[in-house]
């Protein structure tokens, strides 16, 4: 009952606090090469317009790792991301359409539906959250199995409500909406903002709140976790409801850019996000990782594929390599500095 | 026991009169990839468009359809088309040219008209017959409106879609042609995945690296979709064209409507699946064979012919 367990890993924290920022320089480091590298390259990398592009690409993956390293620093995983985004685009896309058409001669001002349409991604996503940490807490599944099922279920029920093609947000909706990617809030873009904000958010409650201290510690060490009365069930649902809501978040930036969703929609996000958060010095094994490296880690992935497309050196059936070799030089930066 | 053998009697009559009826009729099965992106959702939509037709038309018609998500799923459809649903007749849609011959091979051992869409098998003795669109039509056809609709000069960036013998037939059509003028220049050519995220992108990167454009090869409606969104958003005026391909409802409706860029598209319609299902089951009801290889045009689309690729109701 003594809450002195979870005293004990905050006194740990502090001790390799130092060490621990030494070795989240490796990220920031390799970011830093890639970027005059590719000025190097081509000068137009370095440009405002350029960054901006990077920055607002990176806001949908970025937002997502956010949430995805509380769910590995608990000692989960979640490997459903990229089909449960695009489900809920999908879902959205047909509510906003069908609500545009009118139920029974009755019909909403767009700007309700669509709120409507944010307030559902949002839900959307917290119930998914909530049934992936109910299956994994309640259910005593494996978070790698339970993710895996719900991966195919998100996906097959987004291809059956496209038919297996495309949902296209209705054409006035889409104006109305498109702002919310396309435009700018003091010279910078919205999707970032958001970003910001989700990332800022995180840190400060992975780093200075209760909740996020018991994260650490049910991910370090679960049966101690326990000992010391932290509801570990209870914790690592709210984990799963998070990052549920930062893929909601992720959705409502990522449907105004093309207004439409298709089966091959967030296709490999999953990927993308676990491996920002492993880029930015999270340990995939739990326990430990910092909220400003998973926010590196995203960057540094975008960063490699524009320059790649800003320059014809590499023959582009090499571009997947030249991605990897990235990810594991870092990787290997990190290490060293452990 | 005179009971049991007058039964076992009237059993081997009803078998033989069954049989009898079967050897008239068409079981065809038809296997085809799931719907995963547009084009797949297209096979998906004009496969079961052919089913409601012709079992309609033809009482003595039986078509059976199965979707695999990879090449083990889809050789393992086959067994069992061939072991439980006795089908005579099968219209492939290969997940895979190499890994697929050998399981079609096997179907066409065991008597069944084999019939091959799209994905050409590596040993064509294992079909009877093969049904596919042109793939150089499609890279061969945008190059030469480009070429006349720019003078025979300016330059282009092009989209490619997943490495695939497919996409290299394509690109170097393309590319045959764009070299006969040399005015005419192709700035860069990049993966988008057939996805239209992928190519926002990219277009996105191009559109930073190249100050002018005059026109894009997008090669894929898909992909046209995100192209148009980043050319959109950097307000871009200097280019004049944007290019797809396979005749989506939504590039045929642009074309159709006037769009500004979108001007004109190539054909590559999921609807042979539909044509080689029509001649397979109308041929083989009659007891005939197909040509060895019937390949299904692609032409271009433009305002003028639009209107006849337009099918609101296909979900591609």
């Amino acid at each position: 009952m003594r809450p002195a367990h979870t005293e004990g890993v905050e006194g740990s924290s502090r001790l390799g606090g130092f060490a621990r920022r030494l070795h989240g320089v490796g990220p920031l480091l390799g970011l830093v090469a890639l970027c005059i590298g590719g000025t190097l390259l081509n000068p137009d990398f370095a440009t405002f317009d350029n960054a901006m592009n990077v920055l607002t690409r990176t806001s949908f993956i970025g937002i997502i790792s956010v949430g995805m390293t509380f769910v590995i620093i608990s000692g989960g995983i979640d490997l459903s991301v990229g089909s449960m985004a695009a489900l809920i685009a999908g879902s959205m896309i047909w509510i906003m359409n069908t609500l545009a058409h009118g139920m029974g001669g009755f019909t909403l001002a767009p700007l309700a539906i669509i709120a409507i349409g944010i307030v559902l991604a949002l839900v959307l996503g917290g119930l998914f959250g909530l049934a992936h940490g109910l299956l994994v807490t309640k259910g005593r599944i494996e978070p790698f199995i339970v993710t895996l099922g719900t991966l195919g279920i998100f996906r097959a029920v987004l291809t059956w409500l496209a038919d297996g093609g495309a949902l296209t947000l209705d054409n006035n909706l889409s104006d109305l909406y498109g702002p919310v990617y396309y435009a700018s809030l003091f010279g910078i873009p919205v999707p970032i903002w958001v970003f910001l904000i989700v990332a800022a958010g995180g840190v400060v409650v992975l780093n200075r709140t209760v909740f996020g201290r018991h994260v650490q510690a049910i991910g370090s060490n679960e049966q101690v976790a326990r000992y010391a009365a932290i509801r570990v069930d209870n914790v690592k649902i709210v984990t799963y409801v998070l990052l549920g809501l930062c893929v909601g978040v992720a959705t409502v930036l990522y449907v105004p850019r093309l207004g439409s969703a298709t089966p091959t929609t967030g296709l490999l996000w999953e990927l993308e996000a676990i491996a920002a958060v492993v880029v930015g010095g999270t340990a995939l094994r739990g326990g430990e990782g910092r909220v400003i490296g998973t926010v590196i880690g995203a960057i540094l992935l975008s960063v490699i594929a524009n320059i790649l497309n800003l320059t014809s050196i590499i023959s582009v059936y090499l571009n997947a390599a030249v991605q990897g070799a990235v990810i594991i030089f870092v990787a290997f930066l990190q290490r060293g500095r452990r | 026991m005179k009971n049991i053998l007058r039964a076992l009697g009237a059993l081997t009559l009803a078998a033989s009169a069954v049989s009898a009826i079967a050897a008239d009729k068409v079981t065809l099965g038809v296997a085809i990839p799931t719907a995963t992106h547009g084009f797949t959702g297209g096979i998906v939509w004009w496969a079961n468009e052919a089913k409601k037709e012709l079992e309609k038309a033809h009482p003595d018609l039986k078509i059976i359809i199965k979707t695999a998500g990879g090449a083990p799923e889809q050789a393992n459809q086959l067994q069992d088309l061939v072991t439980v649903n006795k089908i005579n007749a099968l219209v492939i849609f290969p997940f895979e040219s190499a890994s697929l011959t050998q399981p079609v091979a096997q179907v066409k051992k065991k008597g069944v008209y084999v019939t091959v869409v799209d994905r050409g098998l590596t040993d064509t003795s294992a079909q009877d017959a093969y049904v596919a669109g042109d793939n150089t039509a499609f890279g061969k056809l945008p190059a030469e409106y480009l070429a006349k609709t720019m003078d025979g000069k300016g330059d282009i960036v092009a989209l490619r879609g997943i490495p695939t013998t497919l996409d290299n037939e394509r690109w170097a059509a393309f590319e045959s042609v764009i070299k006969q003028h040399p005015d005419m220049k192709v700035l860069d050519a990049k993966y988008a995945n057939w996805n239209r995220d992928d190519a926002f992108k990219v277009m996105q990167d191009y559109l930073t690296r190249f100050k002018h454009i005059d026109a894009v090869w997008a090669a894929d409606d898909d992909m046209m979709i995100g192209v148009l969104k980043a050319i959109d958003q950097a307000k871009r005026t200097d280019i004049k064209q944007v290019f797809g391909g396979a005749g989506s409802k939504e590039a045929v409706k642009r074309i159709m409507d006037g769009d500004k860029l979108v001007q004109a598209d190539v054909s590559y319609s999921p609807k042979f699946i539909y044509d080689a299902i029509k001649l397979t089951a109308e041929a083989r009801l009659k007891g005939e064979n197909l040509p060895a290889t019937t390949i299904i045009p692609s032409v271009l689309i433009t305002k003028e012919n639009a209107k006849q690729f337009y099918y609101p109701n296909s979900p591609f």
